[in-house]
């Protein structure tokens, strides 16, 4: 299995768990506010790490995706248009990561499931991971035991009173997010049980598994405050067991399943700057019918592409096939069975 | 799935019921994603419907920056994958019988998938339960057989390149593949 392995893909995997380990390391006053209880987390963290950079380098190995990643920066980094990309860049980010309005254009329901699911996450991510690297920790304030002092990479951040707004609000910032994760994944669920569309192709490991691992996660975490803070920590470290076990086979399933699309679909924005400059420059007409279908930039990546892939669409006199806009794609089945019987009519 | 799916473009009389009963596929409601198009209005009335082919190695999924499009283990070619498409329309360009659409609001691809939530129960395609003229035919290939002429084909050859599909189309009795030429369709008369 190891021969299999892909070499860009390990070395970039490797490198990129190093660097999180050595982050680790120094981030947290080189592990002095690093809890060894949660070595297992860090583990699985790291291995997620090495997973998720390993399949995002292969993926990047594919003929076309490297076209568009190789373009993508290419436009993106023009000095010329450095400035305009960089407002573009902001305002995509705005829309399409932040609010995620693509997915409202689908359906507002699956556009709210989403944003709750999505945000729920890394919201929840941005909590935790530092707080399990050490890189965030807090003290009790030693003029004022009543008061928490929070430090970051050991730098003092603030602090507040433990018994305040902000207190009890920072203390419970995962219960929101495991809220919202449940309510999303509720409102996710309902489309999978009773969408006849979706309940023909989905697939238990690919639209189940990670529904089950948010929900097991949301409500294992929600379980530990309710311990705290309504049965008296009854059966909390039982319960700490369990919500490991299921964060740490989500941090695992992490860059095999569904949600690598996290690290992949964001392509989108180099697409995007792709599209830009597919307008700006010359386009290309069809060879048949002379009207103008695509830009001559994409339909020569195409051909590079496809060469690449080891397709062949050329005629020997010449003609190649990418230079068919659809519409005449569409006719020539058509136009081809008839000659082939010999006009119109049929057999 | 032991039905097969034939498409005999010369039987289509335009009259767009597959188009129209398209759109209630429960995959893609209200969005229709069979194409018919007008072969040639200043010189005949032919007009020809396109289904996707379903290729055994599809042209439109190797194409796909984002690896988007998968088979079933059955050979149906599916639409992209929500999460992944990207909106390149890389497949839109490339695909040898110009199927997918793209569509500009949510930014990604969507395509025939032979009605995947009626197929894959052994109900027919909404096209091919419409078609009056059997222009689109879903059924078994005896029953086919018994009743028409012709020879299913489902070998193209474009250029240099061969492409193996799901769905055949109806060419005259030996055929074994049909060459892709860039035919001038206003010059195809009886």
């Amino acid at each position: 299995m190891l021969r299999e392995m892909d070499r860009k893909g390990t070395a970039n995997g490797l490198a990129a768990s190093l660097l999180l380990l050595a982050a680790i390391y120094f981030g947290s006053g080189q592990l002095r506010h690093f809890d060894p209880a949660l070595i297992a987390y860090t583990s699985a963290t790291v291995f997620a790490v090495f997973g998720i950079v390993y399949r995002y380098s292969v993926w990047l190995q594919r003929p076309p995706t490297e076209m568009y990643w190789r373009r993508g920066w290419q436009f993106f980094l023009r000095p010329a248009q450095l400035p305009k990309n960089l407002l573009m860049l902001a305002r995509l980010f705005w829309n399409t990561i932040f609010l995620q309005t693509f997915i409202k254009r689908r359906s507002h329901l699956r556009w709210a499931a989403h944003l709750l699911l999505s945000w729920g996450t890394i919201a929840a991510c941005m909590v935790t991971f530092p707080l399990v690297f050490g890189w965030i920790h807090f003290e009790a304030d030693p003029q004022d035991p009543a008061a928490y002092q929070a430090f970051a990479f050991g730098f003092h951040a603030g602090t507040f009173p433990a018994e305040s707004p902000i207190g009890w609000f920072t203390f419970h910032i995962l219960d929101f997010c495991a809220v919202a994760v449940i309510v999303g994944m509720a409102l996710a669920m309902r489309r999978r049980v009773s969408d006849p569309g979706a309940t023909s192709v989905q697939q238990f490991s690919m639209d189940f598994v990670p529904i089950i691992l948010l929900f097991s996660v949301s409500v294992t975490g929600l379980m530990l405050t309710a311990s705290v803070t309504w049965m008296e920590g009854h059966n909390y470290s039982f319960l700490a067991l369990l919500h490991a076990f299921s964060v740490i086979i989500t941090l695992l399933y992490l860059p095999f399943g569904k949600f690598f699309h996290i690290f992949q679909r964001p392509a989108n924005l180099g697409v995007r700057f792709y599209k830009e400059e597919a307008l700006r420059t010359e386009q290309a007409a069809c060879a048949r019918c002379g009207v103008a279908f695509a830009s001559r930039l994409q339909i020569e990546d195409l051909k590079t592409v496809e060469e690449q892939l080891g397709m062949s669409w050329q005629y020997a006199d010449g003609t190649h096939y990418q230079d068919i806009c659809p519409t005449c794609r569409r006719k020539m089945l058509g136009a081809n069975q008839l000659e082939a019987i010999g006009g119109p009519g049929y057999l | 799935m032991n039905s097969v799916f034939i498409l005999d473009p010369a039987r289509c009389i335009g009259c767009q019921a597959c188009v129209h009963a398209c759109g209630e596929c429960g995959t893609h409601r209200g969005v229709s994603m069979i194409h018919l198009e007008c072969m040639d209005r200043a010189t005949t009335v032919q007009t020809t419907p396109q289904v996707c082919m379903h290729c055994e190695n599809p042209t439109c999924a190797q194409v796909c920056p984002a690896d988007a499009i998968k088979q079933t283990p059955d050979g149906v070619v599916q639409s992209s994958l929500k999460p992944r498409c990207i909106g390149c329309q890389n497949c839109v360009l490339a695909c040898p019988f110009g199927v997918p659409k793209y569509d500009a609001g949510p930014d990604q691809m969507q395509k025939c998938d032979m009605c995947y939530d009626r197929t894959s129960v052994g109900k027919r395609p909404m096209c091919a339960t419409v078609c009056p003229s059997e222009a689109l035919y879903f059924g078994s290939m005896e029953e086919w057989r018994d009743r028409r002429q012709g020879t299913p084909v489902n070998t193209f050859r474009f250029g240099g390149q061969t492409v193996k599909t799901k769905v055949y189309t109806v060419m005259p009795a030996r055929s074994e593949r049909i060459d892709i030429r860039l035919t001038d369709i206003a010059g195809v008369k009886r």
